[in-house]
């Protein structure tokens, strides 16, 4: 299967794309100047971008984040980072190529830099499993992360995976293990982490790298504890109600700013990532700039304190007549 | 908080206890007949072949704590409904269906004391929505796993679960870090944490607390694992071998100490405990 360039919801946009291009061929070939036709479709598409990218819907954000001309962990290394070092392997069992770590240079600054990573095509996607690691994956971000915390240098984690990969080998090799060792671990490093969902963040797999001081969303990201189709398969008994798990699980970018689990959003380009790589990064480099920042100016004991503050009050219940909801202050019902 | 004294009485299995007509129970492991009453004292285990019945969290509580003293703790917490979740039933509804059988949430915490030891216990109930990884639970968990620390006792944690209550959405991922972080604390404090995994311990509680005990102990035959076995069919498109992802399974490939029958468990959680004591009780 070849991936289409263009989700559904896409169609009028790539048809208005198909006509600047041919525009420009036969203008190209015949010297003719189409300057003001070429304005007005420009405008056009603009506007058809904005449209439809301002109101779309849950199962539409899961295409996006799902789109195969997404910018992966590699391609933002490549454009945020200076320096890379890829490291390899969990020193244990093998390397796997679903979960790439390095050294990377930020701004001026040294950070290990950590990521989920999907394949480009068919071939690649063999190597990287398409961004699902196995047990040792975990293992060498863990490796990664304390060799971060041995050297004060902070940790950047870059989120995109539909999961952890249900496999034979993967059970064998504890996989379960594999990231309830990373989210203890991770919730008190003794350095600052950053998270950012850049694409799909799926259930426990993707939680192996998200315990962290601050979790950034892409735009047009979705993170959650289920995929929609595993959700509907499951509570609707059947996976064509994607459509109303993907609304009820609440799993867009504004969704998890709202129940504050995501710290902020970051703005995509018009269109989204898929778009305009450059434009992606370079806001995200910004952003995390920004926050790395902020972390490195509170003192260890404190970062700690905050993320064991946060982490404690994750969660919403009722207790006698009150209600705790995170992000809310605590109130009487 | 409550005080009470339980009433000595058999263990419960979690299924059909309630008909009256069952004098013969068919085992699930060898097929046999069993008369009722003699499965129940021998703790709902097959005579013949050592099937595990499943029993419900109260049976653990009996059958772990010295006569029956257990002081449980947060019973009032219930859950909310957070992101008003509907699906072919609303969530609020399947919580209230599930409350007015008298079953608060899907796991019990307090303390009390095994063998002569203060021990604080949270045990899982398969019955409250397939013993699914909500707010409720990784509140209570967090907060048993507190008063660990602060009392420095031991944690014991009885795991039986479905996974991540999907009607919580993000919420119920964020429990797996939750509980997690507050392990964190006891492994830093020196504080012993056994995991006993039994029938069946799936997804997010096994991707956490689960998976972090000192000793991990699983009974016979329970299924212990990640993602569940009709995933990694339909994944992989291969029959999975024989006694995957089962208690003995585990223990080949090292993710669990080791195998223990049921009647064996609060003797050999004794001596385990009683074994981490000493060293820890020294640097305190």
């Amino acid at each position: 299967m070849t991936a289409s360039p263009h989700l559904e919801f896409e169609r009028d946009i790539a048809e208005i794309e198909e006509r600047i291009k041919n525009l420009l061929s036969v203008a190209d070939g015949k010297g003719i100047d189409v300057t003001s036709e070429l304005d007005v479709l420009r405008d056009k598409l603009d506007s058809l971008r904005e449209e439809t990218y301002r109101s779309l819907r849950a199962i539409e954000q899961v295409q996006v984040a799902r789109h195969p001309r997404r910018p992966y962990a590699l391609d933002y290394v490549e454009r945020c980072f200076t320096d890379w070092i890829e490291m390899h392997g969990d020193r244990s069992y093998r390397d796997d190529e679903a979960m790439v770590g390095g050294w990377a240079r930020l701004g001026g600054d040294s950070v290990m830099l950590i990521g989920h990573q999907k394949g480009r095509d068919m071939k690649e996607n063999l190597r990287r499993n398409f961004g699902m690691p196995h047990p040792e994956g975990y293992r060498k971000a863990l490796r990664l992360m304390r060799q971060a915390e041995k050297f004060g240098r902070p940790v950047v984690t870059l989120i995109d995976t539909p999961g952890a990969y249900p496999g034979i080998g993967a059970e064998e090799r504890g996989q379960a293990e594999a990231i309830a060792m990373n989210l203890r671990e991770m919730a008190r490093l003794r350095t600052p982490l950053v998270s950012v969902v850049i694409g799909e963040g799926g259930s426990g797999g993707a939680l192996a790298l998200g315990v962290t001081d601050r979790i950034l969303m892409l735009e047009h990201s979705i993170y959650s504890v289920i995929s929609p189709e595993g959700c509907a398969a499951i509570l609707w008994r059947s996976a064509e109600h994607r459509e109303e798990a993907a609304e009820a699980l609440r799993l867009t970018s504004e969704n998890l700013v709202e129940l504050g689990i995501a710290d902020e959003i970051i703005q995509e380009p018009q269109g989204g990532a898929h778009q305009d790589w450059d434009g992606a990064a370079l806001t995200l480099k910004e952003t995390l700039l920004r926050h790395l920042t902020e972390l490195s100016g509170l003192g260890t004991n404190e970062l700690l304190r905050r993320r064991q503050a946060k982490y404690e009050g994750m969660g919403a219940w009722r207790e006698n007549s009150a209600a705790h909801i995170t992000g809310e202050v605590s109130a009487g019902t | 908080m409550a005080w009470f004294r339980k009433e000595k009485k058999p263990l419960r299995s979690a299924e059909r206890r309630d008909v009256p007509t069952d004098v013969f129970v068919k085992c699930e492991g060898c097929g046999e007949a069993i008369y009722r009453e003699k499965l129940t004292h021998n703790l709902e285990v097959c005579p013949d072949c050592g099937f595990h019945f499943r029993i419900d969290a109260e049976a653990y509580v009996e059958l772990l704590i010295d006569d029956g003293n257990f002081n449980e703790l947060d019973m009032h917490l219930r859950a909310a409904d957070p992101l008003r979740f509907t699906d072919l039933k609303a969530y609020i509804d399947r919580i209230g269906i599930s409350e007015a059988k008298g079953q608060g949430e899907a796991v019990i915490t307090g303390t009390g004391v095994i063998d002569g030891m203060q021990v604080a216990l949270a045990v899982m109930d398969f019955r409250f929505i397939a013993g699914s990884m909500g707010s409720v639970v990784g509140e209570k968990i967090s907060r048993c796993g507190r008063v660990a620390l602060e009392r420095r006792i031991p944690l014991v944690i009885v795991n039986a679960s479905g996974g991540a209550r999907m009607q919580e959405g993000i919420y119920s991922l964020m429990q797996m870090a939750k509980t997690s972080a507050v392990l964190a604390d006891l492994h830093e404090a020196g504080i012993p944490y056994v995991s006993i995994l039994t029938d069946p311990t799936t997804g997010g509680v096994t991707a956490s607390y689960a998976m972090l005990g000192d000793v991990h102990l699983a009974e016979p035959g329970a299924l212990i694992g990640f993602a569940g076995p009709r995933v990694i069919e339909e994944t992989i498109k291969q029959e999975l071998p024989d006694g995957f992802q089962r208690s003995e399974f585990l223990l080949r490939h090292g993710m669990v100490d080791r195998v223990v029958d049921r009647r064996e468990l609060k003797a050999e959680l004794a001596i385990v405990l009683r074994h981490m004591g000493n060293a820890w009780e020294n640097h305190s």
